[in-house]
């Protein structure tokens, strides 16, 4: 009866531990969830543009939290390195510095507004459609994903198994897109730059170069007369 | 219970990690103003208790007796968030710093990526702060640190590159195993010097001290802020700075590692080692505050990018090639 009783208690320890675990589980990917799509909304609803960027942040952050949560530590950590380090910072330094802040984002309010739900509605009946042609097709074809399920193995890291996907079977697609954003930065560059006439620039290796003789001028100075400094 | 007794022994974990990093900021204060003063031939402070080693508690007690003012057309809630923003990313940082190589709080996968990521973070509390202010001059200060840490970040992410190239994992840990032989100063120098000035430009230290330069900007983003708020910005960006010398440690002068492998000196634990390197990095850091004049802002940004980024992207593709001409790319 003793040992009975032991071994149900350990049972019962063993399957408070599990529960705990997964509840534990849980409580950290709602909480996640949660926080993305509340900020994501107020992305959208918050009245101050510059908010909605710090919400837009956020957002990226706890979505970047979930990855590491299903264990794609890389993924989360270029997430935060690249949407939240570079990315974000530039749109928050575009959206201060056109002081759009002053303007108060009427949500639904005036008449402008009114002209872009048309095509706001458009654009996200397409990606809901595109969400559910995925989720439809991983539940009723689940045999189109495993191809990709089998290049994931455990033995090897997260960074090495992208790796050596990404370099090996990839590297066209791969370079291609680099070359697509190499395209995309010299339009931008292009598009922007004007070559402007009268600007006085300082070229480093002038002031660098510069002696004793050609910047000091030492002058006999006659008093009532002055010196007539080089025009 | 069971994970309860868990979370306990991890807090304690954190505490015991967490309070000698804040003590070790306010003592790294005093040491370096106290490098500052006798560089210039000063003493520097050596009042409060022996050779003044108190003076960051004396300063830290007058903090918190000041008070917190909040300008009245500030944006509050961010206005109070940046400092704790600035702070708390300075110390979450620690937790995947090995100290040996078992006494680390979170021996994660992609540890150099999780130190780069916070690193980068470090932009926002000094935004925050700066737009929140609602002032001009928190404002421009705020503008020229992200501008500057972003372009410094590019470097120091490419500097990475390299040392990953020579190891093959993100690992902290797996980093300082492989400076088993040679530490990575040796190969990789010209990378250890501008991952230094890097480090300089990222946490805003002199000579690239331009968000606060006082002359022109009064103290660049922390003008508003007063009291235990401004010396929270005060310790997030010292423990910041420590951070930079922690990480210029692990990847480039072998970490916990003790510098030759023979009998009395492994016999010292790893943690006084990385402790050792940090503080030489940081004395390198207070030295160059006192004897570097300030650099002017467009210097800076083409040190950044028409330099360094050059520089460093060579040496990636250096790097790459002498490892893969001689066989010698890390596999697993």
């Amino acid at each position: 009866m003793a040992t009975d009783g032991r071994m149900f208690w350990r049972l019962i320890l063993k399957l408070t531990i599990s529960i705990d675990k997964m509840i534990v589980h849980a409580i950290f990917f709602y909480t996640f969830s949660i926080i993305a799509v509340v900020s994501a909304i107020m992305v959208t609803a918050s009245k101050n543009t510059v908010h909605s960027v710090f919400f837009l942040i956020l957002d990226f952050i706890s979505i970047s939290c979930l990855f590491i949560m299903i264990g794609a530590e890389f993924l989360g950590m270029i997430m935060l390195i690249v949407y939240v380090g570079a990315v974000a910072v530039l749109f928050l330094f575009v959206v201060m510095m056109l002081n759009v802040a002053q303007q108060k984002n009427q949500w639904f309010a005036g008449q402008a507004t009114s002209k872009h739900i048309p095509v706001g509605l458009i654009i996200s009946t397409l990606i809901f459609f595109e969400i559910i042609i995925v989720i439809g097709g991983w539940k009723y074809k689940p045999e189109i994903f495993d191809i990709n399920n089998s290049l994931a193995s455990t033995s090897v890291s997260n960074t090495h198994s992208l790796g050596q996907v990404l370099y090996t079977d990839y590297i066209h697609v791969f370079q291609i897109s680099g070359m697509i954003l190499l395209v995309a930065m010299v339009g931008a560059i292009v598009l922007t730059f004007r070559q402007r006439s009268g600007v006085k620039k300082q070229s480093y290796i002038k002031q660098i170069s510069r002696e004793r003789a050609e910047g000091v001028e030492v002058l006999e100075v006659q008093s009532n007369k002055g010196v007539k400094i080089d025009d | 219970m069971e994970y309860l007794s868990i979370v306990f022994q991890e807090v304690y974990k954190i505490l015991f990690l967490l309070v000698p990093v804040l003590v070790s900021v306010a003592m790294i204060v005093w040491l370096d103003r106290r490098v500052w003063a006798f560089v210039q031939k000063r003493q520097g402070p050596n009042v409060v208790g022996p050779f003044g080693l108190l003076q960051s508690l004396a300063d830290a007690l007058k903090y918190i007796f000041k008070e917190i003012i909040i300008p009245s057309s500030s944006n509050k809630i961010i206005f109070i968030l940046a400092p704790i923003v600035t702070m708390t990313l300075a110390l979450i940082a620690w937790a995947v710093i090995p100290f040996s190589a078992t006494k680390v709080l979170a021996d994660i996968n992609v540890g150099i990526l999780y130190l780069f990521a916070v690193s980068s973070l470090g932009v926002y509390g000094i935004i925050m702060g700066g737009w929140a202010s609602n002032s001009k001059y928190p404002f421009l200060g705020a503008i020229r640190s992200a501008a500057q840490m972003v372009s410094y970040e590019v470097s120091i992410g490419v500097i990475i590159i390299n040392v990953l190239l020579c190891v093959g994992s993100l690992n902290l840990n797996d980093i300082v195993i492989a400076q088993q032989n040679m530490w990575f100063v040796i190969p990789l120098f010209p990378m250890f010097v501008i991952f230094f000035i890097s480090a300089l430009a990222e946490t805003n230290r002199p000579p690239f001290d331009l968000p606060e330069a006082e002359a022109e900007l009064v103290a660049g983003y922390q003008t508003e802020y007063s009291g235990m708020m401004y010396a929270m910005f005060w310790l997030g960006e010292y423990a910041n700075i420590l951070l930079m010398c922690a990480m210029g440690a692990i990847l480039f002068l072998g970490g916990w590692m003790s510098p030759i492998d023979v009998y009395p000196f492994t016999l010292v634990p790893g943690a006084i080692w990385l402790i050792l390197k940090i503080l030489l990095l940081f004395i390198l850091f207070a030295l160059v505050k006192a004897i570097v004049p300030r650099y002017r802002y467009d210097q800076l940004m083409r040190l950044g990018w028409k330099v360094f980024l050059p520089l460093s992207l060579t040496w990636v593709v250096l790097t790459a090639s002498y490892l893969f001409y001689f066989n010698l790319l890390p596999v697993n």
